[in-house]
């Protein structure tokens, strides 16, 4: 092999790899040390302004609630779901191809589309007062009803990414062997069983990745927020919008960018300590 | 692979020279204008077409939102390499940009506006205290009062439309939510909302005489607790609302507050639904903000002589005219606005006039000197807003521990007091 055969791959590699420098590695950077200093000197002066805030627990509160029951609500479908695909005799591309729809739609406009269903004269309105089962319009997406905001939050979120987790869980069933599901079918175990001892350990390593994917865009919610209930429900990263764009902090945006990051780093971590796949369980 | 390379090389260099020259033979000859704004593109088109159709030379109007025009005047200035040879911008976003020196002294242009009749208060107000014009009056604007045909039966007895005060509108306000079941007031409360605006030029200068001195005055407190109860009656989707002029057609909100850009469309599209009003008044008086967009020239702009001209033809008096009938903004020259206006736009400003002229009429500036603590301040007041009428806490803890973060700001900017508060030796206090 020669000299320029092997720095081929590096080549190759360079120019994304530089990028990423430029525009991920050097603004990160940029901004952990605009969030710790204040007119140049060291400070913790804009953690203390982002922790101070009126809207930084509601965010904190608004994040988590939406991480803690999205996540877990959208690998349960999409378990569901694929698993479902796999008993398919037929017809398993349309279906395929029908439910990852969402994921050519942006987060933006998923928001809005929920919006037009759930304000006041919205579809979803008019239909169950048409049905006789509501006044007329219902006011459902202001701060006086945080609960139904986040309803309408959640269901925008899963519509919108579920189809994510449900890829990765596709690719992750056609991995698994037949000859492991034959073999408890021969020994008798039932479908629960079969799933439970069986699919579920060795779909591990995809659930890994969907998590983590999943946990991580979820710690990112902003858009599908912000079109659906504005300011009336703070997100961690729609308060750093708001900082930056509006207050014009940069400082107190870039402390909020930094937790956000601490979090999402945290939570990956925890997925790989907890679904961490020991050797011998590899197929 | 070395050749590819090379040419793609040499193909980025040529695009970027190609660019490079091309923006240089067009900075020689066009102005490059960069607003904040008429920045709708219905707006945008009405400029390019109409309102700079006479102007003799090419004009190429950009616009920007607020915050990336900033930091592009900015940018342009450090890098040395300027491209926009005339910026229109509210007060308020041309001094934030005063102190970085991007901006050029136009103490020469103003020698030949003199025939203009621009209000030597308003000229004034170009040079952020500096004694030299750092920008030239373009036009102006204000907020209104727009309430549709079918509210007015619910008016208070012996309340008079033009001369409301904000225990009236409360009246109004429960009149109409007693008889309809329906919470008809709106605000502009939402995230792009310019709701601070009303309680900085409207709320507090009504009751308290004062914007920034008065904060947490005993006043202030009684102000917040009538507003809250005038708030029962507010349309709570007020919380994301933007612009008045969506939920004023859509029949959501009966009467509203908002700046007259963002009615607009509900005026023009049905003249005949709506009345127009002054904003009501409070114990001090009836306080109203003038909005004064501006005309500057950055420094070492690559065409200084067309943008002087460009600012001779906008601030004609028959610019100024076609400008209000074509975009609904003001004059700020002397001008007579004619009979055939269009009516959305007589009823704007019909309700302009009749807030500059009401006898209590207590103009409340926008703030000067805040710099880049413009937005910050506005917080102050939304957070107030938000804790005492959102999330029912105490009045008084609230004024106190927002009071503390206000004085923050007017300490680290030096900002002295603009009106109604009384002029200040530096930093305006809060007492």
């Amino acid at each position: 092999m020669s000299a320029r055969s092997k720095l081929l791959p590096y080549l190759l590699l360079a120019p994304s790899v530089l990028f990423l420098a430029a525009l991920f590695v050097v603004p990160l950077f940029e901004t952990i040390a605009l969030s710790f200093s204040d007119n140049g000197a060291p400070s913790l002066a804009h953690y203390q302004r982002m922790a101070g805030d009126l809207n930084f627990w509601p965010a904190i509160r608004n994040t988590f609630l939406l991480v803690l029951t999205v996540v877990p609500l959208q690998v349960a479908l999409a378990l569901g779901m694929a698993s479902m695909l796999q008993k398919l005799p037929r017809g398993r591309d349309l279906i395929l191809w029908i439910w990852t729809i969402p994921l050519g739609v942006s987060d933006l406009a998923a928001g809005l589309v929920w919006l037009a269903i759930m304000q006041e004269r919205g579809y979803l309105t008019s239909a169950l007062a048409a049905l006789g089962l509501i006044d007329g319009p219902t006011q459902w997406l202001t701060y006086e009803t945080p609960g139904t905001l986040f309803v309408a939050i959640l269901l925008a979120e899963v519509w919108r990414a579920t189809a994510i987790v449900f890829i990765i869980l596709v690719a992750g069933l056609q991995l698994i062997p037949k000859e492991y599901r034959e073999a408890a079918e021969i020994f008798g175990a039932s479908p629960w069983t079969t799933f439970l001892r069986i699919t579920l350990p060795l779909l591990k390593p995809s659930l890994q990745t969907a998590l983590i994917l999943r946990t991580v865009l979820a710690f990112e919610v902003f858009a599908v927020v912000y079109a659906i209930a504005g300011r009336n429900f703070p997100v961690l990263v729609g308060e750093a919008y708001v900082w930056q764009r509006d207050n014009q902090a940069y400082g107190v945006a870039a402390a909020y960018a930094v937790l956000i990051v601490v979090i999402s780093l945290a939570a990956t971590l925890f997925y790989l300590r907890v679904l961490r796949n020991k050797s011998e369980q590899r197929p | 692979m070395k050749m590819l390379t090379q040419i793609a090389a040499w193909a980025s260099v040529g695009c970027v020279a190609a660019l490079a020259s091309a923006q240089q033979a067009d900075a020689q000859q066009d102005v490059v204008f960069l607003s904040t704004q008429l920045r709708p593109i219905e707006e945008a088109q009405k400029v390019r077409e109409v309102i700079l159709k006479d102007f003799k030379g090419k004009v190429t109007y950009l616009v920007e939102e607020p915050s990336p025009f900033d930091v592009r005047v900015r940018a342009e200035g450090q890098a040395g390499k300027r491209t926009i040879s005339l910026v229109g911008a509210l007060h308020g976003e041309l001094s934030a940009l005063q102190p970085t020196g991007n901006l050029d002294s136009l103490d020469d242009v103003v020698a030949k506006l003199t025939d203009r009749g621009i209000p030597a208060n308003l000229m004034e107000l170009g040079k952020f205290g500096t004694g030299k014009q750092v920008y030239v009056p373009w036009m102006q604007a204000t907020y209104i009062m727009v309430a549709k045909k079918e509210a007015l039966q619910y008016l208070p007895a012996g309340a008079n439309i033009d001369t409301l005060t904000y225990g009236h509108l409360e009246a109004w306000g429960k009149a109409m939510t007693d008889k309809t079941g329906k919470r008809l007031l709106g605000f502009p409360a939402g995230p792009k909302g310019l709701m601070p605006r009303f309680f900085e030029g409207y709320l507090y200068p009504s009751f308290t005489g004062g914007v920034v001195t008065p904060f947490r005055s005993p006043e202030a407190e009684t102000m917040w607790t009538q507003f809250k109860s005038l708030w029962r009656y507010v349309n709570p989707n007020s919380t994301s609302y933007d612009f008045m002029q969506e939920p004023l057609m859509g029949g959501e909100v009966w009467v509203a507050f908002d700046h007259v850009a963002r009615v607009k469309e509900a005026l023009v599209q049905m003249p005949d639904d709506f009345v127009t009003f002054p904003a009501p008044a409070g114990p001090k008086g009836r306080g109203y903000m003038p909005v004064i967009a501006g005309l500057a020239v950055p420094k070492d702009a690559p065409n200084r002589a067309g943008a002087i001209a460009l600012i001779e033809h906008l601030t004609r008096p028959e610019t100024q005219i076609t400008t209000a009938a074509e975009v609904g903004f003001f004059p700020i020259v002397k001008a007579q606005l004619p009979a055939d206006l269009s009516p959305g736009i007589k009823l704007i400003a019909s309700a302009v006039a009749k807030t500059q002229d009401a006898k209590d009429a207590l103009p409340a500036l926008l703030p000067v000197g805040l710099a880049d603590k413009g937005g910050e301040f506005n917080k102050v007041y939304f957070d107030t807003f938000q804790r005492i009428v959102l999330r029912n806490e105490q009045p008084r803890t609230v004024l106190d521990a927002q009071a503390a973060a206000l004085k923050g700001i007017m300490e680290a900017t030096k900002a002295p007091c603009w009106a109604p508060d009384k002029p200040s030796q530096g930093a305006c206090p809060v007492n």
